[in-house]
């Protein structure tokens, strides 16, 4: 949809987006939902691991923490930048 | 003396189980569902002349991902179908907790929510406007502090209300938007003919919309075990209570 859509995988720390995609299917994709991993909703980048994965995200007032292989399937636009 | 059976659900860290054992004191056991290594505490409650044998569900986020416990959680509502179900949100995180507050009243719309930890609400200056939560839910919305024992006297009285029939909430009703609805409509009539109306018909659609294998499992199980009563005893064993000292 737009091109300024990033995976949270690529996003920088310290970040804020709103979530657009959830590329992710079946019992991890409904996980996710109830975790807060909504479209619309914000999500802050808080901390990679020193090894780069996984990384820390704050979503709907709580920490938690993805793998690259969940985190690069979910698509988010980033704060500040979107076209009002 | 009339017995209602009461589930709690509730995300983890709600103050369910201080809730549970605050209404049960001593009068209680934990028991474990068979199949399931899901633990689970059942104790009884007895208030102005009526019991209430209270189970306390595990603490899950969602009823919906599959674990054991959300199973486990998922199936109690539905097919041990208690007179009424708790569901106890924490006042500090109400956007999380919502969401499975609003998975059980597309379940049941025999619940009370239960707004628990207030008190800690109240410390970090949240105020809940209930009138308006109520409205928006379309069930008895109540706020209590577990610890304290603040407000479930008036939690209590609702829940008999519910379990007692006195009081007949209408959850609100999500929609889906105009794809999946006709849908739904599409698969009601199916849902009632082969079901009854047992299980919420538009539940039980949504859930196979959604390719839930696990319930879809779980109610050939109880379809078989209907059809075939010398295997029916099986099932209710499956359920069965036990003790564990």
């Amino acid at each position: 949809m737009s091109n300024k859509e990033v995976a949270l995988s690529e996003a920088e720390t310290g970040s804020r987006l709103v979530l657009s995609r959830i590329e992710v299917d079946g019992g991890m994709r409904r996980r996710l939902l109830d975790l807060g991993f909504v479209p619309g909703n914000e999500v802050e980048v808080i901390q990679r691991s020193p090894l780069g994965d996984p990384t820390a995200f704050r979503v709907s007032n709580t920490t938690i923490a993805l793998r690259r292989e969940e985190s690069s399937r979910i698509f988010g636009e980033p704060e500040g930048e979107e076209l009002a | 003396m009339n017995t209602y059976t009461v589930a709690l659900a509730g995300n983890p860290n709600t103050g369910k189980s201080t809730l549970f054992n605050s209404l049960t004191g001593m009068r209680q056991h934990t028991g474990n569902w068979a199949g399931k290594t899901v633990l689970t505490a059942e104790g009884d409650c007895v208030r102005g002349g009526t019991r209430f044998r209270l189970v306390d569900l595990p603490g899950t986020y969602s009823l919906y991902s599959n674990s054991a416990d959300e199973e486990a959680a998922r199936d109690y509502i539905i097919f041990e179908n208690p007179d009424c179900a708790i569901v106890v949100l924490d006042a500090t995180s109400l956007e999380r907790n919502l969401n499975l507050a609003l998975q059980v009243l597309e379940m049941t719309s025999r619940v009370v929510v239960c707004i628990n930890l207030i008190d800690e609400a109240e410390k970090l200056g949240i105020r809940i406007d209930l009138q308006t939560f109520r409205q928006r839910l379309g069930v008895p919305v109540v706020a209590i502090s577990a610890r304290h024992n603040r407000g479930v006297d008036a939690l209590m009285e609702l829940v008999e209300q519910v379990a007692s029939g006195q009081l007949a909430p209408h959850p609100t009703v999500l929609t889906y938007g105009d794809e999946i609805e006709h849908k739904i409509g599409e698969l009601e009539p199916l849902v009632r003919s082969a079901l009854g109306t047992r299980y919420p018909t538009r539940w039980v659609a949504l859930r196979l919309l959604d390719g839930d294998e696990g319930l879809l499992a779980s109610l050939k199980k109880r379809l078989h075990d209907r059809a075939m009563p010398q295997s029916g005893k099986e099932g209710e064993i499956r359920y069965e209570r036990t003790a564990c000292h």
